[in-house]
């Protein structure tokens, strides 16, 4: 019961980008186009699984004994930067198609906010290891969600007149924010 | 270039956030009052000039193939500093801005100026171009701050203007996708004219 409750709000109620504004880098610069949208959350949900189980399980066997926390910024971003990379290397050895279908969104993932965040917010919350892992997985589908339904919209707006100064980053930000309106209805669910 | 349109440069011509749209999530994040979004400026300002200050200097040590993690070391070291002296001088704040100040680290802004800028130029220009960027974003937080105070709540630094309340969307989430999108279309109409 737990679990789908961590689900629920992590998708819904407390979304990442809509309600959290984290990852919203990727979520203005990839949600162009549905594809690689899909791509993007691909991505996503692999590496924040891997990187808030490894950092969490650094945080709790590492950084804690050695009363070390203060580092934790250091260590976090580091560990999730070798990871991405770590993660190419093995992807393109063991699964040449997934490695295709992911290739170019790997490298961009260093830089978004959301990977760090979720690693920060599991250790903040408390969680279990369990606990983070259901985390990271929902909070990844929750960010994909997001990305997908603007990429929709937008690839509608793109057939719209569009008043000449809000066309691009302003229109996109204004149908974020309507989106956000949406997601606001969820609040109060659990 | 002379070091003074260096400077100036952040504010208008290559604003990161309103032309360069770097740096969104602690922009719609922390802009909740003026106050929070000019905490929140001055914090990436501070990292911002620190990590191009020392990576000028240490350009030349650094081998060509590991500058990025590097690059990320130096400014995830400042980033703690920051962390640190907040919740010790300015606990409030710091508890405000929670989540987001150990995210200045994967800030677009300071690792893009760090690898456009520092790593290219020297310890000086490095500064006045840290310190320009760092004044122009905390510039365009405290106008996307103001703007969200004034209508979410009707009030400026806490100072109240109006007799009860403003409309309570602009402090949610919903306000600040729209209050920013309205402002880059008025900043682009106004470069553009």
């Amino acid at each position: 019961m737990e679990y789908f409750v961590i689900i629920i709000s992590a998708i819904f109620v407390s979304n990442i980008i809509l309600s959290q504004f984290l990852g919203i880098c990727p979520f203005l610069g990839v949600s162009t186009r549905i594809s690689t949208s899909v791509g993007m959350t691909g991505a996503v949900v692999f590496v924040m699984t891997i990187a808030t189980i490894t950092t969490y399980l650094l945080y709790y066997y590492v950084l804690e004994p050695l009363d070390l926390v203060f580092l934790k910024t250091i260590v976090f971003i580091l560990v999730i930067a070798a990871l991405v990379q770590m993660v190419e290397i093995i992807l393109k050895k063991s699964s040449p198609s997934l490695y295709q279908a992911l290739g170019i969104y790997l490298p961009l993932i260093t830089t978004n906010c959301a990977v760090l965040g979720v690693a920060l917010l599991v250790i903040q919350k408390n969680f279990q290891l369990m606990e983070s892992t259901v985390f990271a997985i929902a909070t990844g589908i929750g960010f994909g969600l997001a990305l997908v339904l603007l990429a929709s919209l937008r690839e509608q707006l793109d057939l719209v007149n569009v008043p000449k100064g809000m066309k691009g980053i302003p229109i996109a930000l204004v149908t974020a924010g309507i989106l956000s309106l949406a997601f606001m209805g969820f609040s109060g669910i659990v | 270039m002379n070091q003074w349109q260096n400077f100036l440069k952040g504010f208008i011509k290559e604003n990161p956030i309103f032309v360069l749209v770097l740096g969104m999530c602690p922009t719609l994040g922390t802009t909740t009052s003026a106050m929070n979004g000019l905490g929140m400026g001055l914090a990436t300002a501070f990292v911002l000039v620190m990590s191009n200050v020392v990576i000028s200097l240490i350009k030349g040590l650094i081998p060509d193939k590991v500058r990025i993690p590097s690059f990320i070391v130096v400014i995830a070291s400042f980033v703690t500093v920051v962390d640190l002296l907040m919740a010790g001088y300015a606990p409030e704040l710091h508890e405000e801005l929670g989540l987001y100040i150990p995210l200045i680290v994967v800030n677009c802004i300071v690792l893009g100026r760090a690898e456009a800028f520092a790593s290219k130029n020297g310890v000086w220009s490095s500064f006045v171009d840290g310190l320009g960027m760092g004044l122009g974003f905390t510039f365009a937080l405290l106008i996307l701050g103001s703007v969200r105070e004034m209508l979410g709540s009707g009030s400026i630094f806490g100072l109240k203007f109006i007799h009860g309340d403003g409309m309570l969307v602009f402090v949610l989430a919903p306000g600040a996708f729209i209050a920013l999108g309205y402002i880059i279309a008025i900043v682009n109409k106004i470069r553009k004219a």
